[in-house]
């Protein structure tokens, strides 16, 4: 009996120093999240001005800024979302409500998975070859948005399966009993009960995709741009112009990027407080992607 | 014969949270003898049973009032000052589905051996075959001691299950259903098993099964929404139940 | 009748092009494995495939190039061994702490926090790498040069915990109930019962978010881009620059390559050496979580 005693007290000992060595390991990754945004803070917060904002980038620290960078981020994330979003859940949709258990889909499946494992870089290969040369789209705000559909594509399409299979099946067959088909019954049911699931989903992808440089770079977005893209709107008929979509870019990974590469220390300044601002547009954007879910999973309950 | 006690239970009460499951639950439990506890579902025979070993502790918010009191050591199971772990190094249990581990079957007996930090080879060898043995297992795998448990037939598997309970010497084994899963051929061998290991352990089975609790127990407690309607000698319930509700429940009428 | 067949065409022309925006993700697939061998192709008829996997140097721009792939896959092993290192202990134990000690309270705070982790731009990464953590580790290895595999090593790691904890855990979290008490019944303590039990039910799923993390560690871009250095370098040790796949090819795509020129195919080169690395892992990853999917 004393010896089991004591053998307890062995094993409880362990058991506590593993939950403290547990413990610490969860805090670590936190602690450097937050140790990175302190840095990036301490270093980038007296940078950030209204003229930082409104400047093109230069050759003198003082008076660079993040202007054509984030109107490129913003371009090309709208090219991103207007090409992922419809062909991502359109394909999630088929292979949740339609597929049939066959070989294709089958090749679909694995495809997939193995897509969402294929280094970002690989895809600004892919998008070098395809867009800029095959289809001579040129190193444009165009190239780089298909570049990143490409990426997070198949984050879309993922997404937007789980959502719908989380909507139980009496769903569908209530819909079918009162004579829906198919589309009906995905129109007026599926596509709204999983909005909040596909949703988060796509606007994690297109966080990722903001904070995507790889890719970007190789499908060779300059590194120095002092001007903006032409204007969407034209003062003659029809009043919207598409010439933007064939401009050069930059976006603010690539700015950063560059700033940090740079051995003067008030570049690097520069870079931090490009970081910062990059931070601060993921953090929102996955933070409005948890208050959505968060959202969606209180209203629906199965 | 002088009647022997492995434990007594006194004035047990049992809350999950607010919800109280169990209500002033008094029970003897005899040295080896089987004690069977029956009920219709929901009536807190598997929450009783699982008090024995303290399994409640896992879970939070889950609180036990009153004493369980093991003998001859006088100790309070269920009293706070006692690790949980303690108690469940001395009483064994056998759950409703075989859980087997994803480990070969001589690793599966010699679980709570390891557990206890035995690692003489010829210890936990002698252990394991002995416990096969007790099991009514061991000619059946003792050529493929090293395959993985779940190549066993669900049967199989569940004797293996008791063969680990029973490789810790525990002072008593607490079975929840055990035959719930199995197949009748697979269940009247885990039926002669019980009446034959009475003999060296006492035995406390939950069956939902009325036929089985006849077959194989010396003594039933009849429990009813968290109380022990009526407790006797098996065969007493079984013929001449005292109480109007254990005889409405073992002759069908209700449950 | 008009009516009903004008719904069904309207049916069967929306399947299709369901249908059709699915297979774009096997286009996807087409489209890389084309474009990566006809590139690559090019490459292989000027530099033999013995050269390229022989050959101990890498100076594609040099006067008298050599084509040797070896530097940047010895660079690219060199800081994926690194990161792993880090990421598989750390995130391995964060899972286990997760799914078997955390409080239900602390894990709904904790898991989308550290998911965080992978949210942050890698560049960000970089900069950290570069500018925090190699002047940090200079201050203990006064040999440590500025560019080294070994912080970019290390951020890669934290970057790629929550990768790793999140599917271990998931897995260790489909580990059921019944199992765990069989182990809690025979008076085994949570610490015995997640390695002995939980995590041996649960090794395909652990398995597959260790391929996962070695996936990340070897495709990742930005992060040695910046802070390993630009220089080719066959050597095992982490206190030099190295360059990876992925560095070589941003390097040369920043510079103005021109369309059709051997450097410019070189890119291709390193890239379909990177995939086919990455698909490898890929595919045993898959078959691991297929695996999963079989047990219970």
């Amino acid at each position: 009996m004393e010896d089991i005693k004591k053998r307890i007290r062995t094993i409880k000992f362990w058991n506590s120093v593993f939950w403290i060595t547990g413990l610490l390991s969860t805090l670590v990754g936190l602690a450097l999240l937050f140790t990175l945004l302190t840095d990036l803070f301490m270093d980038g917060f007296p940078r950030l001005s209204y003229k930082f904002f409104t400047s093109f980038p230069s050759r003198f620290p003082d008076e660079a800024g993040i202007l054509s960078a984030w109107v490129g981020s913003f371009l090309v994330l709208f090219v991103t979302a207007s090409s992922a979003i419809p062909l991502g859940v359109a394909a999630g949709i088929y292979l949740e409500e339609y597929a049939g258990k066959n070989w294709l889909t089958d090749i679909i499946e694995i495809n997939i998975a193995n897509l969402a494992g294929v280094p970002s870089i690989v895809y600004g290969l892919l998008a070098l070859g395809l867009f800029v040369y095959f289809f001579k789209f040129g190193e444009s705000i165009l190239t780089g948005g298909l570049a990143l559909a490409l990426l997070i594509l198949p984050m879309v399409i993922m997404a937007t399966r789980e959502a719908i299979r989380a909507i139980p099946n009496s769903i569908r067959e209530a819909s079918y009993a009162l004579g829906a088909t198919k589309w009906q019954t995905v129109q007026s049911h599926i596509i709204p009960y999983s909005t909040g699931g596909i949703l988060t989903g796509i606007i994690i992808g297109l966080s990722r995709a903001i904070g995507e440089t790889a890719p970007i770079i190789t499908v060779g977005a300059l590194t120095f741009i002092a001007f903006l893209p032409s204007s969407p709107f034209s003062s003659e008929f029809p009043f919207v112009s598409f010439k933007w979509l064939f401009d050069p870019f930059t976006v603010m990974p690539i700015q950063m990027f560059n700033w940090v590469s740079r051995p003067q220390h008030e570049f690097q300044l520069n870079a931090a407080a490009a970081g910062l601002v990059l931070m601060a547009m993921t953090l929102l954007m996955n933070g409005l992607a948890i208050y959505i879910r968060y959202r969606f999973r209180r209203k629906i309950k199965w | 014969m002088v009647k022997e006690l492995k434990a007594e239970v006194k004035k047990l009460n049992f809350y999950y949270g607010s919800v109280q499951a169990l209500k002033e639950i008094n029970l003897p439990i005899e040295r080896r003898k089987v004690s069977a506890l029956i009920g219709p579902s929901g009536c807190g025979k598997t929450t009783f049973l699982r008090c024995f070993n303290r399994m409640h502790d896992l879970y939070p918010h889950n609180r036990y009032e009153g004493e369980i009191t093991l003998y001859p050591d006088n100790i309070n199971i269920i009293s706070p000052e006692i690790d949980p772990i303690e108690i469940r190094m001395q009483i064994s249990m056998v759950f409703q589905k075989p859980n087997p581990f994803p480990k070969s079957i001589y690793e599966n007996v010699a679980y709570g051996l390891r557990v206890r930090g035995i690692r003489k080879r010829a210890v936990l060898d002698e252990k394991v075959e002995k416990s096969l043995r007790g099991a009514a297992l061991w000619d059946e795998v003792k050529d493929r001691l090293n395959h993985l448990a779940f190549d066993l037939s669900g049967g199989q598997q569940q004797r293996l299950c008791i063969a680990r309970a029973l490789a810790t010497d525990p002072r008593i084994l607490l079975f929840d259903e055990p035959t719930s899963a199995l197949d009748p051929t697979a269940t009247s061998k885990i039926e002669e098993l019980i009446i034959q290991l009475k003999d060296e352990v006492t035995i406390i089975i939950v069956t939902h099964n009325m036929q089985q609790a006849a077959r194989v127990s010396d003594y039933t407690a009849f429990m009813y929404l968290g109380e022990i309607v009526e407790y006797d000698k098996t065969d007493r319930i079984f013929t001449a139940p005292s109480n109007r509700l254990t005889e409405e429940y073992i002759t069908g009428r209700f449950g | 009748m008009a009516h009903n067949s004008y719904k069904k065409l309207k049916e069967k022309a929306i399947e299709t092009a369901l249908f059709l925006s699915a297979l774009s993700s096997v286009l996807i697939t087409i489209g890389i494995v084309v474009v990566l061998s006809y590139e690559s192709f090019g490459f292989f008829k000027e530099v033999s495939l013995k050269e390229f996997l022989t050959e101990r140097q890498w100076t594609p721009l040099f006067a008298e190039p050599k084509f040797g792939i070896l530097p940047l896959v010895s660079g690219t092993l060199l800081t994926t061994a690194i990161a792993l290192i880090v990421a598989l202990p750390l995130g391995l134990t964060a899972a286990v702490y997760l799914s078997e000690y955390a409080p239900h309270r602390l894990k709904e705070i904790v898991k989308p926090i550290l998911e965080l982790l992978a949210a942050v731009p890698t560049v960000v990464y970089g900069y950290f790498a570069l500018l925090f953590l190699t002047p940090i580790l200079q201050k203990f290895i006064p040999d440590l040069s500025g560019f080294n595999a070994l912080s970019p090593g290390i951020i890669m790691g934290i970057m790629i915990i929550p990768y790793v904890s999140s599917v271990s855990e998931d897995a260790m979290k489909a580990v059921p109930m019944h199992i765990r008490e069989g182990s809690y019944a025979m008076g085994a303590t949570k610490l015995q019962t997640a390695f002995k039990v939980v995590i041996p039910s649960a090794f395909s799923g652990i398995a597959a978010a260790f391929i996962i993390g070695i996936s990340r560690a070897v495709g990742e871009t930005m992060v040695v881009a910046i802070a390993a250095g630009g220089m080719p370098n066959l050597t095992a040790n982490p206190l030099e620059p190295v360059q990876t796949l992925t560095a070589y090819i941003v390097a040369v795509s920043l510079g103005d390559v021109p369309h059709g020129t051997i450097e410019y195919k070189t890119i291709f080169a390193a890239g379909i050496t990177l995939f086919l690395i990455t698909l490898i892992f890929n595919l045993i990853g898959f078959w691991f979580r297929k695996r999963i999917r079989e047990a219970y």
